[in-house]
């Protein structure tokens, strides 16, 4: 749409706006994640942090910050990262949630791959009712099974364990896979794949040097948004494990009361928590729209 | 670009070649069983699990009494009127979710649908939110902002001049809704936005002309354009809010009361409070019909597309 430069000037400047107060919880978290417990509950906050080299000496800073009134610099300390991380039983979380997101992922993929390849490129009459059960699969609400699940993984001995994890994660990712690989491999022009079947190659050879290389970047975003949504889930994790098998959903919610009271030190646990998903997620956002939507919008 | 052939077995596109082996054919249709032969193991047989369940009379507190009911359950899930508080939250909060989102979206799309400076990074900024992991952004709002003693935003609005809030205590629905859809706008606008951009710009430009205003513009153009990507962004929200569990779980416990629990969060705690396993089976059934229904509302939007063979 046609705008003068004054319009223009306006627009950019209320969509600035409108996106820093979307932010400020983010931003939030991240000074507080900076500051001593006190300086984390006063009122007004101060919000430019000053870099300082005392890191695991929090308390000592604490007792000789006495009331000087309001000023909007504060120190910035390192101690809550070190302290989430080494002190709150952050690492066995974290372990956890990284032997589950990778494990579950990559088997997605092996499992979703030759099948997205079968229904792209050989699709008989059923292909049609299986794409669109494997989406209603991937759209079952959790509390409908989260009850036998529950049972089975007791049954099993598979309760409070990362395979118990793995074996769930991994059937919720399989039908992203597929959608996503076969919207990726519908894309690979077709010819390249007839020329190479008439000079013989075999079904791996024609996926691995002629495909691969052409949907490479479509499988990182798919690998990388199983990830996310293996990283970020909650409600399977919060049911199926207890302190062994606890991924970092889990673990955050912890939180929730008693330790919720040490505000700057849960901002530093939340911020190592989610930080790799949010950077996988910038990495990925070009491709995160074909994978919210299983492939259907590009 | 919307994937027209998404659902169309044969587009044509890829015909078999005479003389093809049918070896090599049956061996390309078998890849798909792995995935299919495990899909069905972990999604199907919990499945008919929970329906069996829910035919029983089964409380984990009295597994002396278990036994076949029948439907009894099903009758004593929806005679029982905080069942239908509780359809009634899961309503209210996805619907208000929904329709904020789909505004909010809606006008972010629009706003980041021009060049600007710094758009990538403001695309950037607001994705955010819907990356960073649901239990962390319900503690962050619940101990950090939302906080009836410490909480920014409470001291914000008490610093003003109002009375403290306790947004959680006295606003629990609102509160949840805010922060869910804190968490879900940029899904909205990611896919509104990806529409937007497959709209040419001449055919804006053109309507200028012929002297339509920007409201015109967006009634008469715009949204009709976007229509398929509304449906899909619209159908598939619902579908995820519908069960929603953590930041209800975090936040406020389905409390005061029950006054936020939702559909998802009520079958947790019969299941797992009251250990009664018939009827949060049956439950979980009624889930699973509700969703289904708007499921088949989705596979109807994308046939429509694959049929039409719409090419926007």
């Amino acid at each position: 749409m046609r705008l003068s430069k004054w319009q223009g000037m306006t627009l950019t400047a209320i969509t600035w706006l409108l996106t820093l107060i979307i932010f400020f919880p983010i931003v939030w978290t991240l000074l507080t994640s900076l500051k001593t417990e006190r300086e984390a509950f006063n009122f007004p906050p101060s919000f430019i942090p000053i870099p300082s080299f005392q890191s695991s000496d929090a308390e000592v800073t604490e007792e000789i910050e006495e009331e000087e009134g309001y000023s909007i610099f504060f120190n910035a300390t390192l101690a809550n990262y070190e302290r989430a991380f080494f002190d709150a039983d952050f690492a066995k979380p974290l372990v956890n949630t990284l032997i589950i997101t990778v494990v579950s992922t990559f088997i997605a993929l092996i499992l979703g791959i030759p099948a997205a390849y079968g229904l792209a490129y050989k699709p008989d009459k059923r292909s049609n009712f299986t794409l669109l059960w494997l989406i209603s699969t991937r759209m079952l609400p959790p509390a409908g099974v989260i009850v036998p699940l529950f049972l089975l993984a007791r049954d099993l001995s598979l309760l409070d364990t990362t395979t118990g994890m793995i074996i769930i994660y991994t059937g919720m990712n399989v039908p992203l896979v597929i959608w996503m690989m076969r919207s990726f491999l519908l894309d690979v022009p077709y010819d390249i794949l007839e020329a190479g079947r008439i000079d013989g190659v075999s079904l791996v050879q024609e996926f691995r040097y002629l495909v691969l290389p052409l949907v490479a970047p479509g499988l990182f975003a798919t690998a990388l948004l199983c990830m996310i949504f293996s990283w970020n889930e909650f409600f399977f994790a919060f049911n199926i494990t207890k302190s062994q098998a606890e991924p970092l959903t889990v673990y955050i919610s912890s939180f929730k009361t008693g330790r919720g009271q040490f505000i700057a030190l849960m901002s530093a646990a939340s911020t190592l928590a989610v930080l790799p998903v949010v950077i996988a997620g910038w990495i990925a956002q070009r491709q995160l729209v074909t994978g919210l939507t299983m492939g259907a919008v590009k | 670009m919307i994937e027209t052939t998404s659902v169309s077995p044969d587009s044509g596109k890829h015909k078999r070649k005479r003389g093809e082996q049918i070896s090599d054919t049956v061996l390309r249709r078998a890849l798909i069983w792995p995935a299919l032969i495990y899909m069905i193991i972990v999604t199907q047989v919990p499945l008919l699990f929970t329906l069996r369940f829910s035919l029983e009379r089964w409380n984990m507190n009295r597994p002396d009494r278990r036994g076949f009911t029948g439907l009894d359950n099903y009758l004593d899930v929806i005679t029982d009127a905080s069942f239908w508080t509780i359809i009634g939250n899961t309503a209210v909060l996805t619907g208000a979710v929904v329709l904020i989102t789909f505004v909010l979206g809606l006008m972010f799309a629009l706003l980041l649908n021009r060049n600007f400076l710094g758009r990538g990074i403001v695309r950037t900024m607001l994705i955010t939110p819907f990356l960073i992991m649901p239990t962390v952004s319900a503690i962050v709002w619940k101990n950090v902002l939302l906080d009836p003693s410490f909480g920014f935003l409470t001291k914000l609005v008490e610093s003003v001049g109002f009375p403290t809030p306790d947004f959680l205590g006295d606003f629990p629905m609102v509160s949840v809704i805010v922060i869910v859809v804190w968490q879900w706008m940029p899904f909205m606008m990611l896919i509104l936005l990806a529409g937007l951009q497959s709209l040419s710009h001449e055919q804006i430009e053109a309507s200028q002309i012929d002297g339509a205003n920007p409201l015109h513009i967006l009634r008469y153009i715009i949204l009709p354009h976007l229509q398929r990507y509304i449906e899909i962004a619209v159908l598939m929200e619902t579908l995820f809010i519908l069960s929603i569990f953590g930041v209800i779980f975090i936040t406020t416990s389905g409390g005061p009361g029950i006054q936020t629990t939702n559909l998802s969060y009520a079958i947790y705690d019969e299941a797992f409070s009251s250990r009664d396993i018939g009827d949060a089976s049956t439950m979980g059934i009624y889930a699973i019909i509700v969703a289904n229904i708007v499921v088949t509302f989705f596979v109807q939007v994308l046939r429509r597309g694959s049929e039409e063979g719409v090419t926007t």
